[in-house]
């Protein structure tokens, strides 16, 4: 039977592609489809937000680089992960990742967790010169970042397609867009606004040099959020199922 | 040999149409006897070996440099453009998709024509359409990345406006192949052109869905995924894993049933093994992704779903082996006297050993050790170097005299200088991975009598040095591989024949026989 069905397709390239495309679609179709209509696929945790506007600027500066080829952003459920890196990682924490960032290879370390493990000033001089801090470290030098000023005029757009595939970014953040992104790296800006809208963000003198708006502000601001967003003292267990 | 061509003949439970295998088998050996309206289009396959050598030396030279930059950081140079992070993406999308899809897309061309005993579809035009338009992606893909372009997704890191230009190329390629395919003058599709059918097919599919992205605007390079975190992920695993299984097993398959027959000069061992395969692999292969996204937030029945399919998936990447090696059954005197079918033998034992490596890594307890570690890339490397790599030089060793109509290559002893360094290069790379993998994998998890974490982050990737040397080296040496085969090449295409002792003292036994 089998085989008189491959001989009949074999006879006739229409067929044949149409077999073809039917067999390949049934694993993805099971696999893929019911992330997004299952319910409990994404736990439901109290704290995700959408990203601040320079955290967002700076994701994509880590995008950009490609940080991804070296650190991983998923936290397994394991002993020794657990101890190292912290509660392991929930669906609900890259919810508004696109795309997610979770890697596949760890030269360095994790870093779903790293947000306020270290100061401002530690990422700025690490990403500067990283053997200088960590002496094995096989790292490249970022200290381009520091002089390339964050231009990004057009984050407004960004924020308006990245609602476009399903971030909750208000009207209000989009128009605040531009300002907010300014005044999370402006010590002297009054940041409460910021804060109402984008709770627990790193703000004031990301990158030591508050004169100039640089990748250097952007990519901090979005490193110090990693991981943050959760509050873990109120999650239950019922929570955490999928 | 008797019982070989009474499997290839089909008997048993199938039953066949009038004009039977064999016919098939003797349209495979001879390709003499054309219909006069049937010119096949040899040039556009020139052009697609010449491309295919060309980004081969390139994406292993990139390979090298990044491989060295893990081993000696101060190589990232210090510029933005030059860093790991941008390098990498050129090294994997030169190799994969500009090496690989090169030597995919002219062999198909190549097989195609002579399997079917047709021209090309549409004339020269729309073929060198696809040529050209594929190196335009190419160079498009790699710019975008030295210059920060890439959606950071694994072997899918061109945006959107490159995605959509490579779209408009694989459907003209797509057209081509198979109206080739509906003109064919044999009643049956070869065995080889079902697998570049399925390769052409999926890859389109798996393309158009994971890359579909929300730009930021028309004149941006910038774009959005249209999934996010988990969702994505699994789109992009199920993307990844079948760029591996769509793009460097599926059609590398069809490259191994049209020129290991050829070069051995025997028909395939079995025909029925070679459809239960097809079918089996082309389903299997889909439902393989979640084995990247073992113990993350993926939910727990994706994952086992992965795992099962992908233990499963062991049977028919064997079976495809067995029916490769067991081709060479009554020819294995060859794989002494002829360093071409060597590569390819050696290729295919190879896609066996890593075709068993990958189900015992997708089971979610070893994934546990070995995720995240160079053990996967040692395990993609004994892939894409043993297997994928070592069969393109065989078809390009194959295709190079025929195509520039020369007696035979330039030199056999180069090809067996290129065969034994470049062999000597992925030993020394897989076992310098498999070492630093699973030691970095066991130093993160290992505790101390007082029951803390005995190793911090850094003091693992210190470890790691002397294997990131003994790796890049072993990458020099396929490197260098690559460079005798260039060398030869360009002197066998001139037209010159080196002659060498081995050929006469070899043509004794040969004629005797």
């Amino acid at each position: 039977m089998f085989y008189r069905l491959h001989q009949f397709a074999e006879q006739r390239a229409f067929i044949l592609a149409i077999f073809i495309l039917l067999t390949v679609s049934v694993g993805g179709l099971v696999q893929i489809v019911p992330l997004f209509a299952i319910e409990n696929t994404i736990e439901r945790v109290q704290g995700m937000r959408p990203y601040t506007p320079l955290e967002l600027a700076g994701r994509n500066i880590y995008i950009r680089e490609g940080c991804y080829a070296c650190h991983s952003q998923q936290i397994r459920p394991l002993r020794d992960e657990v101890e190292r890196y912290g509660h392991y990682s929930l669906a609900a924490e890259s919810m508004y990742d696109h795309p997610f960032q979770w890697g596949s290879k760890r030269t360095g370390p994790d870093l779903a967790r790293v947000g306020g493990r270290y100061s401002n000033e530690w990422h700025v001089e690490h990403l500067i010169d990283p053997q200088a801090l960590v002496p094995a470290s096989v790292m490249p030098s970022y200290a381009f970042l520091l002089e390339n000023r964050l231009e990004a005029r057009d984050i407004a757009d960004h924020l308006r397609a990245n609602r476009a595939v399903g971030v909750p970014y208000t009207d209000e953040m989009i128009e605040n867009a531009r300002a907010d992104m300014i005044a999370q790296a402006d010590p002297s800006a009054d940041t409460t606004d910021l804060l109402a809208r984008y709770p627990k963000a790193m703000v004031g003198n990301l990158d030591g040099n508050p004169a100039t708006l640089t990748e250097m502000d952007a990519l901090v601001a979005y490193l110090q959020i990693l991981g943050r967003m959760v509050d873990f003292t109120d999650v239950r267990i019922e929570d955490l199922t999928q | 040999m008797r019982e070989a061509s009474g499997r290839w003949n089909g008997k048993g439970s199938v039953r066949l149409p009038k004009i039977g295998y064999s016919t098939m088998a003797t349209a495979l050996a001879s390709t003499g006897g054309l219909p006069a309206r049937t010119r096949y289009d040899e040039d556009i396959v020139r052009l697609f070996v010449i491309a295919a050598t060309f980004w081969a030396i390139v994406g292993f030279l990139m390979g090298v440099l990044i491989a060295f930059q893990l081993a000696f950081p101060a190589l990232n140079l210090g510029t933005e453009w030059t860093t790991f992070g941008r390098l990498r993406p050129v090294h994997t999308s030169a190799v994969i998709f500009a090496f690989g899809g090169n030597a995919l897309i002219g062999t198909s061309f190549y097989v195609v024509q002579r399997t079917c005993r047709a021209s090309l579809f549409g004339g020269p035009l729309p073929a060198r359409f696809v040529f050209w338009g594929y190196q335009l992606f190419i160079v498009l893909a790699a710019s975008g990345y030295v210059l920060g372009i890439t959606q950071s997704k694994e072997y899918a890191e061109p945006e959107w406006y490159v995605d959509l230009w490579l779209t408009i190329v694989w459907v003209t390629y797509l057209v081509v192949f198979v109206g080739t395919v509906l003109r064919r003058t044999e009643p049956h599709i070869y065995v080889a052109n079902w697998y570049y059918m399925a390769f052409i097919i999926t890859i389109a599919v798996l393309h158009i869905v994971n890359n579909l992205a929300m730009p930021v605007s028309f004149f941006g390079a910038k774009s959005y995924s249209a999934f996010s975190g988990v969702q994505d992920a699994m789109a992009q695993w199920w993307y990844g894993h079948n760029a591996v299984g769509f793009f460097l097993t599926v059609p590398f398959l069809g490259m191994m049933y049209y020129f290991l027959p050829k070069q051995a000069n025997r028909p395939i061992w079995s025909y029925r093994l070679s459809i239960l395969n097809f079918w089996a692999l082309i389903f299997l292969y889909m439902w393989a992704g979640p084995h990247h996204l073992h113990y993350t937030s993926l939910p727990d029945w994706a994952q086992v779903l992965g795992m099962a399919f992908t233990i499963m998936l062991w049977m028919p990447s064997w079976g495809s082996a067995v029916n490769g090696v067991m081709t060479l059954s009554g020819a294995w005197d060859k794989l002494r006297t002829d360093p071409v079918i060597r590569f390819m033998a050696v290729a295919v034992a190879f896609y066996g050993m890593s075709t068993l490596e990958g189900p015992l890594m997708g089971v979610r307890q070893v994934n546990a050790l070995s995720h995240y570690t160079d053990w996967t890339v040692g395990h993609v490397h004994s892939g894409a170097l043993g297997w994928v790599a070592y069969i393109s030089f065989g078809a390009i060793y194959y295709l190079v005299p025929r195509l520039w109509h020369r007696e035979r290559l330039y030199s056999n002893t180069l090809v067996e200088y290129h065969f034994w360094i470049a062999s000597l290069g992925i030993v020394l790379y897989i076992t310098a991975m498999w070492v630093s993998g699973v030691m970095q994998g066991l130093m993160w998890r290992s505790y101390d009598q007082l029951g803390f974490l005995q190793y911090s982050f850094i003091e693992t990737v210190a470890a790691m040095h002397p294997f990131y040397v003994i790796r890049a080296l072993g990458g020099v040496m396929f490197l260098i591989g690559g460079l005798i085969m260039v060398y030869n090449l360009w002197r066998t295409i001139r037209g010159d024949q080196r002659v060498e002792a081995r050929d006469t003292a070899l043509a004794g036994p040969v004629a005797a026989e």
